[in-house]
């Protein structure tokens, strides 16, 4: 089998940014929009660690330590919302939210 | 710097009553504006004295003023520079002195109107006091300008004072409107004056052109030349643009003493002597100069003979007299026109300051026909009234009597002898007309109106006159005024008795060198180039006594027979006049309507421009094209706005796919470069 | 680097994201996002980040997923209903989802052909003596150089702290 090469990891790690675009387009439920979100932030990680492995630096692994917490607030609040939302509506599809329309 | 002061301190009092002059009480606007005004006087009168003592510099003796540099751009230079040389000197005297009387008489003739108006009177008066004088002392064109706008605006002003009126309303628009013609050829005369000579300064321009011929074809000098007398008629009421001064008879009559007898019309004849060596240059304006001027003078005079209103009478008297003096013009007497203006601003102002006084004693009561027999009641205007009218006349040893024959001496003189002929007819109607005036209001019994025709020319300004109420004569402001101005009528004739009779003829004398271009380009002495010698004005030399005399005895004899005529019709056999009337009535209709020439120009400048204006400037330019233009902007945008709005679908998914859209296509972007 | 451990790891990695997206019940999409996390929790490890992989671990899967397990089960989150009709038109339909599933095709694609281009970059392997990062080094970095970003981090977690709870607040009645 190849070696993994740089180009390997940035390879996969743009394919797993795709998969989450696509599922926040495709999606019809809040949660899994969510969710998809976390996979792209993933992604971004894989690519933060993947370079600092080849650079010999461990700056991007202190990205990394900040992305993630910046993702774990951004999900606190993300499904604080939703959960308001959820009391409004009864819903967690988000094409039931389109009040601020023409 | 004194000479500052002439023009300020009238606009001070302006300033003064135009604010707070609502507040003030009557005494006190009145005091200010007299004072604003007497003070200048004196200011003016040390002035002239000081100039009749500087020494002459290049032939030219002046007294001069910087205040600031106006305009500066390019080559044109223009400072605010006011001037004073004989001709101004003469001016300054006649506006300050002859303004202050009429603005003393005025705060009695005005005294039933409240304060606020009282003090709008006198700050319109002061204004017109101080523009008329940047008019005369001004340097350069563009500054007399400001002071040939300026009258004309107060004329609106004044004319219109009682603006409640509609007839005062209109007379101050058609004033400022037919003005305005005017000032458009001064306007490009002034123009074309820069682009010939590069420069605006009187005593510049003087001097350049005196380096040039005389020019005896019509060529530029001749297009300026016109263009500026253009403007004269306007100012002036000469043919053909003498319409607005009749109507102007609706303003109070100190107004028309100030403005329409002694200052404000004189302002075209100033502005010809003040350009005597420009005009001397183009003799085809000279001489039709001298036409307009005959010819409106004879028209006038033809007019004023059947009028009923005293002050649309003296109205045509004074278009006359101005005809006279760009009579004088024409035929290169400049001295004898200023002259003329001179003796003029003493008894016009008097005579219309003394109608004033018998519009006054009658309660607003101005037709001719209603009046009579006032000679008992109102001794003091009588008397100066009739000084007046006998200096108008033109009767010897009166001031009239100098300056008219010198006139008509000059006129004969420079071979002119139709337009000398012309002038003596005229001579004979103002005498006839002006005695007609003083038998129907002085003399006689009171009347009623009479029966006549239909012939309706009633301007009353106010209530109805009370038939045999007690008449109280002048109160002493208006008294004095008018004591003062026939004692001018009177003798301020004899500066200028000619060499024939005896005199020195000091006023012709003092006055040439303003008609004379400078002998240096400037007079501080900056350059030396010797102007060569200009032609006189023609026939200013001695002339032989005997003719002169002849001359004199015919326009005398002119003067005699119209005031035996009028005698005769009126003393004696008033009927006369209601039959020649009834007999000749085709032409008495043509005079009493004034020839028609309003209606002429209603229907052919008037209603032609109103119809082009409403329809095709109104309703297509600014109705359609500006206003649709502007209405259209907004169209649009809404529309736009109506096709773009339907973006907002409220789905975020979609907002959040547009952005990534934009993502894709600018990675798309780098990726394909 | 072991290749072998690599290539599985990427493969479930892969494949559980895939599903995460296409699951209907948001249960299993949680559960699968855990199991893909753990694969990257691995693939990590491999690069020579400990650290980082713990973290991921701790912090990611046992916070973050968690806290989506209650939302999930506190909502009673339905089944998202199935759409009818061909998955491959429905793939490609109008309308913004559909349009939006091209775009991230496409990106993808762009993303491809960009990696295509660049050399090939070996990556250091342990055993030819590249370090691997530990928790003494990441801390002296952090600390040193990135002092600001930690404090203002923290107080960027207080305010969704705060934030999270005013939102989800029930209305005062």
């Amino acid at each position: 089998m190849p070696e993994p090469t740089l180009n390997s990891f940035l390879l996969l790690s743009a394919v797993l940014f795709a998969i989450g675009t696509a599922g926040v387009f495709l999606r019809r439920n809040l949660i899994t929009i969510l969710l998809s979100i976390e996979v792209m932030l993933n992604a971004v990680n894989l690519t933060f660690v993947a370079v600092d492995r080849f650079r010999g630096t461990v700056d991007g692994q202190i990205i990394v330590f900040f992305v993630i917490t910046v993702a774990a607030a951004e999900a606190a609040v993300g499904l604080a919302i939703l959960i308001a939302l959820f009391r409004h509506r009864e819903s967690l599809n988000p094409d039931a939210f389109t009040s601020l329309k023409w | 710097m004194s000479l500052l002061l002439i023009p300020l301190l009238p606009f001070l009092g302006f300033l003064v009553n135009a604010t707070i002059g609502s507040r003030l009480s009557k005494s006190t606007s009145a005091t200010v504006a007299v004072a604003a005004i007497g003070l200048s006087f004196g200011v003016a009168s040390s002035v002239v004295w000081s100039l009749v003592h500087v020494a002459p510099v290049a032939g030219v003796r002046a007294l001069d003023a910087v205040v600031f540099t106006w305009i500066q751009s390019g080559g044109l230079t223009i400072p605010v520079e006011f001037r004073v040389d004989p001709l101004s000197s003469v001016m300054i005297l006649i506006i300050t002195g002859i303004g202050s009387l009429i603005h003393l008489y005025s705060t009695a003739y005005m005294h039933e109107e409240t304060d606020s108006e009282y003090a709008r009177y006198f700050s319109y008066l002061n204004l017109f006091a101080a523009f008329m004088l940047v008019l005369v002392l001004g340097a350069s064109f563009p500054l007399m300008f400001v002071g040939w706008e300026g009258v004309g605006l107060c004329s609106y002003l004044l004319v219109g004072f009682w603006f409640t009126k509609q007839t005062a309303i209109e007379a101050g628009k058609k004033a400022f409107v037919v003005n305005r013609v005017g000032d458009f050829g001064f306007i490009l005369g002034m123009a074309a004056i820069f682009a010939t000579f590069h420069t605006l300064d009187f005593q510049q321009v003087a001097f350049r052109v005196a380096q040039l011929p005389v020019e005896t074809t019509a060529g530029v000098l001749t297009g300026i030349t016109l263009l500026l007398f253009l403007g004269a008629t306007g100012k002036s009421a000469q043919l053909p643009l003498y319409v607005w001064l009749p109507d102007a008879m609706e303003g109070p009559t100190p107004v028309s003493a100030l403005i329409h007898a002694a200052t404000m019309v004189t302002a075209g004849v100033y502005l010809i002597g003040r350009n005597a060596v420009l005009f001397g240059h183009a003799p085809l304006t000279l001489n039709v100069v001298a036409v307009v001027g005959c010819l409106t003078a004879l028209m006038a005079g033809t007019i004023g003979l059947v009028q009923n209103d005293i002050k649309r009478v003296l109205a045509y008297s004074t278009v006359s007299q101005l005809g006279y003096m760009f009579l004088a013009m024409g035929v290169g007497a400049f001295a004898g026109g200023i002259f003329h203006l001179y003796t003029h601003a003493f008894f016009k102002a008097l005579l219309f300051l003394g109608s004033g006084a018998v519009i006054h004693a009658l309660n607003g009561e101005q037709d001719l026909r209603r009046m009579g027999g006032l000679k008992k009641d109102l001794p003091i205007t009588y008397w100066t009234f009739l000084m007046g009218t006998l200096a108008i006349c033109g009767v010897p040893l009166f001031s009239g009597f100098f300056s008219k024959d010198e006139i008509l001496g000059k006129a004969f003189a420079s071979g002119h002898t139709v337009l000398w002929a012309i002038a003596v007819l005229t001579a004979f109607l103002t005498a006839t007309y002006m005695f007609r005036l003083l038998y129907l209001a002085f003399f006689g019994e009171r009347r009623a109106a009479p029966v006549t025709a239909g012939q309706a020319d009633d301007h009353g300004h106010g209530h109805v006159a009370a038939h045999g109420a007690h008449l109280r004569d002048a109160p002493p402001a208006m008294a004095i005024a008018l004591v003062v101005l026939a004692i001018g009528s009177v003798f301020a004739g004899y500066v200028g008795v000619p060499e024939s009779l005896g005199g020195g003829n000091r006023f012709e004398h003092y006055l040439a060198p303003s008609f004379q271009a400078p002998t240096m380009a400037t007079i501080e002495g900056a350059l030396t180039v010797a102007a060569p010698t200009i032609e006189p004005a023609p026939a200013e030399g001695q002339e032989s006594p005997t003719p002169e005399m002849a001359l004199m005895g015919v326009s005398v004899v002119a003067a005699l027979s119209g005031i035996g005529l009028a005698s005769f019709i009126y003393l004696k056999r008033p009927s006369v006049a209601d039959a020649l009337a009834e007999r000749l009535s085709g032409p008495y209709r043509l005079l009493v309507g004034k020839y028609f020439v309003d209606e002429i120009y209603d229907a052919v400048f008037v209603q032609p421009i109103k119809r082009v204006s409403t329809l095709f400037l109104w309703r297509g330019v600014d109705a359609g094209l500006i206003d649709g233009t502007v209405n259209s902007v907004g169209f649009a945008v809404r529309g736009l706005s109506a096709v773009l709005r339907r973006l907002q679908t409220g789905s975020v998914r979609a907002y959040a796919m547009s952005l990534f859209a934009g993502v894709v296509a600018i990675v798309g972007y780098f990726l394909w470069r | 680097m072991d290749a072998i451990s690599f290539w599985i790891l990427a493969t479930i990695l892969v494949l559980a994201s895939v599903l995460v997206v296409g699951q209907r019940n948001p249960m299993h999409s949680v559960f699968l996002l855990i199991l893909s996390f753990a694969a990257l929790a691995g693939l990590y490890i491999l690069l020579g980040a400990p650290f980082a992989a713990m973290i991921q671990v701790i912090v990611y899967v046992g916070a973050i997923m968690v806290l989506f397990l209650f939302v999930v089960m506190l909502l009673n989150a339905p089944t998202e209903e199935a759409t009818s009709g061909d998955r491959i038109r429905r793939m490609f339909g109008a309308g913004p989802r559909h349009f939006g599933a091209v775009l991230s095709a496409v990106f993808a694609v762009e993303l491809a052909l960009a990696l295509i281009r660049l050399a090939s970059m070996p990556m250091p392997s342990a055993d030819r003596g590249a370090p691997v990062a530990t928790v003494y080094d990441i801390g002296l970095r952090l600390f040193h150089d990135y002092g600001f970003a930690f404090e203002a981090t923290s107080v960027l977690i207080l305010v969704a702290m705060v934030g999270a709870i005013v939102l989800a607040r029930r209305e005062a009645r």
